[in-house]
Parts: C-alpha cells; structure tokens; sequence
C-alpha cells in the first residue's frame, strides 16, 4: 500500500492536512474562550502536559513504520519509572543535595533506560527471532512489563525523592517549560534518524515490501530489534518525564496512553500497515490533540466526551486518508487503461 | 510469511493449553487438598460466562483476519443503556425482553464497527479502537456515569435461577446458574455458523485470503458487515448477564478485559493472521486465564504477579506456534 501524493496536489499530503487541522482547532478553541486559552498559564500548562504522551506516540511510531505496532509502551515506561523510583528510594535518603544527588539521578536514569531498552530489546527478538505478529508480542510482553512493575510496588505507588527528580517534569529554562525542550530534541532526533540515516531509510524500505526488503539482502532481524530496542528507550524516557511531573511512580500510570499514542501516530498520518509517516505529522498531531484537549477542558466538557471526541476524530481522519488513496489509484487505473 | 500452519501446530497449541491446564491442577491439589472439587469447577464455569461469550465473538472476528476491541465497550453500552431503560420505563419486563433489547443495542453498535471496516475498507484495529472511546465516551457522558444498584427484579431473579446448588461439608454454599446455558447456546450457535453453513465456509475463506476469496465468488464486504453485528449481538448478551450475574449494572465496568480475552482466544490456537482458530481451544483458552486468575495463589504464586504470570503464557503460548512454523518454513525455502 504506497501512498504517494502527486506533488500538484498539495493538500493531499496528510501533514498539510493535518497542519489544517491543528491551526483550525486552535482558532476555534481561541474564538471560543480567548482570554483563557490563549492565556500565557494555559500555553505554558498545555506545554506541561503534552511531551509525556507525545514521546510514546514516537515510540509507537517507529514500530508502525515497520508495520508493526507496540502495545507494551505504557507497561515499559512505568517499569522503567518504577525501578529509578526504587533506586531514588532504597539507596537515597530524600534530603540530600549537591553532587550525590545528582550523581544518584544520573545512576537512576541511567538504569531507567537500560531497563527500558532491554524491554524494547525483548520486544525485537519476540517479533524478529520468533516471528510473534508485533500485536501479539507486545500485548504479552506488556503484561509481562505491567506485571513486574506491579510486583516491585505491591501495586502502590513510589515517592518520597529528593529534590532534583522534580526538576525534569515542572521547571521551566529561559520561559520555556523543560519537558517542551526534551520532547523537541528527541523529534529532531528520530526525525534526523528517519530522514537522514540508512537505518531510516530501511526501516520504510521494509515497511514497505518486507519481502522486498529481504531480497535486497537487508538484515531484518537486526533492523526489528533496534527499532524496538528504540522504542523501549522513547518509551523509558517517558515514563521518567511521567515520574517526574507526578513525583511518584506507579504500575498503572498513564493507561489511557496507549489509545492516545496509537491515535496520535495514525492521525500524524503514519500508514499503521507501514512504509510511510513523518515526524512532522506526529508532532501537528500531537498539537491538535492538546489544543483540542484544553479547549474542551474550558469549556467544561468531561473527560469522558474528550475520550468520544478523540475516537472520532480518528475514525474521521482515517476515513478521509483512505478516500484520498482510493481515488490515487483508481485515477491511476484509468491512466493505465487509456 | 506463515503459510505452512498445518493442523499439527493447531492441535499442538491446543494440546499445549491443556497440558499447562492439567499441570496447574495437578500442582494445585497437592498444594491443596480442597483444589479439586465441585465449588472451584462451578467457580470456573461461572467466571467463564461472559467471558467466554466475549471469547467466542472475539474467535470469529480473528477467524476473519481482523481482530476486535471494541466488544467490551459495546457490552457495557448495551447492558447500561438497557438496564437504565428498564428502570425507568419498564421496570417489570420479562428478563428474555431485556436481554433482547441489550442484544438489538449491541447488533446496532457491530453494525456501525461493520460499517467503518466493511463499507470503507478501514483497519480493523484501529477502527475498533476508536469505537470503543466513542462508545464509552457517548455512554459516560449523555446515557450516564452512575452506578445502578437496584436492578429490574426480572434481572435479578434470571441470575438466582440454579441449575444446580448444594452446600459442601465445609459449610460454604457452591451454584451454577442458569445464565451457564447462555454459553452454551453460543457455543453451539456458533459451531453451527462455522461448520455447518456457507457463511461459516466463507468466514475462514476470508481470514486465509481476502483477495481468494474475492475471485471464488464470495461477497466479503456482506460476511464482515455480519461478523461484526454477530460480535455485537454476543457482546450485548455478555454485557447483560454480566450486569444481573453481578447484581449492578457499572457503567465503568468491563472495558479493560478485552485484550484479556484476546489473549485466551490466542492462547487457544487462533492466529492473528487469521483463517485458524476453534472453540474447543478458545474455551481452553478461556478456562486457563480464569484459573490463573482465581487459582494462582494456591499454587504458591502472590495475586501480584498474576499479570506476569498472563502475559509469559501469552508470550509462550504464541511463541512457541509462531517459532516452530518459521522454522518450519526456513526448512522448507
């Protein structure tokens, strides 16, 4: 299923679309309620609250372009956050400052994105190794994740950090919120890795025709599990950036991610039978979510019908996607026939 | 890519649940010695109703090549929407009523995920996830977020009609409810559909290939817009028997178990890929995961790692089919 766009046609390209939208709910969103929304609290808040989901949207977007999918994304960010909660609790009295602290930090980290790659890294040899669909692997070895986190915490959560954990999540560098600067770097990087690297543009060749990929002599087991390796480390780093911002860490964290990263990908217009997507769609989609998500939280309308508004904001994107492929290729078909 | 899964690895997988199954039991009557009685079979049948209801449903969709996660959301939807309607129109409706509405409320649901996937060609997964926030979405916001605590009496009386009921030596009560046969219609429903009729035939035909079976004739378009209004109507069933087993009708209840039942339906032999799956290994499927669920403590394993314990069995039991049909067809290239 390729999905090219004639270049005549601009607004045929989802991200153009896309950008659309995002500016379109903006403007509705401010019309609606302006002295609150586009309040300077409000941007800063929405700046808050968006990296956390939006860098597991990236995670689930590099397994799509494999045609994959990574369903375990919440399990591995908890387990990772819950391990560098245990070691900020075990090992560090709360009160301490200065260099220890943020050597502890750094130790907990590091080990938070270990555990997180080596999730990712379980992930690449279930799918690549043992030929599980992508669907199936990931929903077990996200339980499996879920489940290990569960049995560390005894299902409660971890606090009690010193100082320095609140840092990532709640302040703010030159005016700009810090997690705003992590979620940037980290879509400049895999949009980097994607665009300009051959590991990118393998993993769309194999996205694309996996058979194809494999008589070109592609080592796909190798590809699989770096890119789920990949998606284990975005998925740590958020949930360090969701430990952060709560001061505490938990099993159950952030369950309505998972939906949230799958719609984010598919509305950024990542093809989620693979082969096709772009950073930039991911982050115009992300934005459109946010703004969406704000507006109607000041209007005063529910979670639960934010959660009605987001599935149909998904089932209408798609159903606008697909329309413009079919009519690709049936004008296509009668360019062949004439 | 997995073309060479023969009946030999299906049977294996079967085997394999069945095995693990017997294992477990084994283990947990030496641990002990009340394991193996009347009360932890009717405990095992009764938690195996409306999941086993949701098995089936979810069976038949990945039978099709697609997979379902929306049936949860519309089993809810049909069960409180129902039960509101009853309570406040009809509270004296005949139970068979009630469960008629809730069936008819989960057929309009499947219609609407038949439509999207059938009508415009969109992918399974992802349209079913977007219906299951739309339906839970519209339940909790414009039908209501309320628990109802006082069900119809015609509901409740349905969950106190016994097939059998007796008390143990030890002075605790064990019962099977009626609500039992329920599975067991759809059950046999089901394996009729499947085995005996052209539908059946052209569901597998589909789950092997959309495009074969395309060209021989079959109108794929109809058989998925049918298997979904038939998952609707089965969740919509689950949905009420699950609300008058338990005696309240939640509208929080339920979403949240469906990628367990997928997992029970996998566990049993059916593949993602589609084209493959029984009843016999679904039902299997579904009893392991309720015996992990009650059961595991009494073989020495803490409750918190039941969902580790899930999600290797998963791991495993896909695993193991999945290595050994890639092996096979390494062999064979």
């Amino acid at each position: 299923m390729s999905r090219t766009t004639p270049k005549s046609n601009v607004l045929a390209a989802p991200e153009v679309r896309l950008a659309v939208i995002a500016v379109g709910v903006f403007v509705l969103m401010a019309a609606l309620s302006p002295e609150r929304f586009l309040s300077m609290q409000n941007m800063t808040s929405m700046a808050f609250q968006f990296p956390e989901f939006a860098i597991l949207a990236l995670a689930m977007t590099v397994t799509m372009l494999t045609g994959g999918i990574d369903l375990s994304v919440v399990g591995v960010s908890n387990l990772s956050a819950v391990v560098a909660a245990t070691i900020l609790t075990r090992f560090v009295d709360p009160g301490l400052t200065g260099a220890g602290m943020y050597l502890w930090l750094g130790i907990a980290a590091a080990a938070s994105l270990v555990v997180g790659m080596i999730a990712g890294f379980v992930n690449g040899i279930a799918v690549a190794i043992f030929g599980l669909p992508p669907i199936l692997a990931t929903l077990g070895s996200g339980l499996v994740f879920t489940g290990f986190a569960v049995a560390l915490t005894d299902g409660s959560a971890v606090m009690g950090f010193p100082v320095g954990v609140a840092w990532l999540g709640n302040e703010k560098l030159l005016g700009i919120p810090v997690p705003l600067y992590l979620f940037a770097i980290l879509a400049l990087l895999i949009s980097f890795l994607l665009t300009r690297t051959s590991f990118g543009f393998k993993i769309r060749m194999f996205g694309a025709n996996p058979l194809a990929a494999q008589f070109a002599a592609l080592d796909i087991n190798k590809l699989l599990i770096k890119v789920y390796v990949l998606s284990g480390g975005l998925s740590a780093m958020a949930g360090m950036l969701i430990m952060s911002r709560a001061n505490s860490a938990k099993a159950d964290y952030g369950s309505s991610y998972l939906l949230l990263a799958v719609l984010i990908a598919v509305l950024g217009g990542v093809n989620p039978y693979g082969g096709y997507g772009k950073i930039i769609g991911v982050v115009l989609a992300v934005l459109s979510m946010q703004f969406l998500s704000s507006g109607l939280n000041m209007l005063q309308v529910s979670n639960f019908a934010r959660e009605l508004i987001w599935g149909l904001l998904l089932i209408v994107v798609m159903i606008i996607n697909t329309r413009n492929s079919f009519r690709i290729r049936r004008a296509k078909r009668t360019v062949l026939k004439t | 890519m997995r073309k060479l899964l023969t009946k030999e690895f299906l049977t294996r997988n079967e085997t394999l649940v069945a095995i693990v199954i017997i294992g477990f039991c084994i283990v947990a009557s030496i641990a002990d010695a009340n394991f193996l009685s009347i009360p932890t079979l009717t405990d095992l049948m009764r938690g195996g109703i409306v999941l086993g209801i949701f098995a089936v449903a979810a069976m038949v969709v990945l039978i099709s090549g697609g997979i379902d996660v929306s049936f949860t959301a519309v089993g809810v939807f049909a069960m409180y929407t129902t039960t509101l309607f009853l309570i406040t129109y009809a509270p004296n409706l005949p139970w068979y009523l009630a469960f008629l509405i809730a069936m008819t409320i989960g057929a309009i649901l499947g219609a609407i995920n038949g439509v999207l996937i059938a009508g415009f060609g969109l992918p399974t997964l992802i349209v079913t996830l977007g219906t299951l926030s739309i339906y839970r979405g519209f339940l909790l916001t414009f039908v209501g977020s309320r628990l109802i605590s006082n069900l119809p009496p015609e509901m409740r009386s349905f969950s106190r009609l016994m097939v059998v009921r007796g008390t143990n030596s030890d002075g605790s009560f064990y019962s099977l409810p009626w609500a039992f046969a329920a599975l067991v219609l759809v059950v046999v429903l089901t394996w009729f559909i499947l085995h005996k009729t052209m539908l059946g035939r052209a569901i597998f035909a589909i789950g092997g290939s959309v495009e074969s079976a395309r060209r021989i004739g079959i109108n794929v378009r109809g058989i998925q817009f049918f298997i979904y209004v038939y998952v609707g109507i089965l969740s919509g069933l689950a949905g009420i028997i699950h609300a008058s087993m338990s005696r309240v009708a939640n509208p929080f209840d339920l979403v949240g178990l469906e990628l367990s039942v997928i997992a029970a339906v996998v566990l049993g032999g059916a593949r993602l890929i589609g084209g493959v799956g029984t009843l016999t290994g679904t039902l299997l499927g579904v009893s392991l995961i309720i015996l992990v669920r009650n059961s595991l403590i009494v073989v020495g394993i803490p409750s918190t790692w039941q969902s580790v314990a899930i999600g290797s069995l998963i791991l495993l039991g896909t695993g193991l089919p999945a290595w050994q049909a890639k092996r096979a067809a390494a062999r064979a290239a």
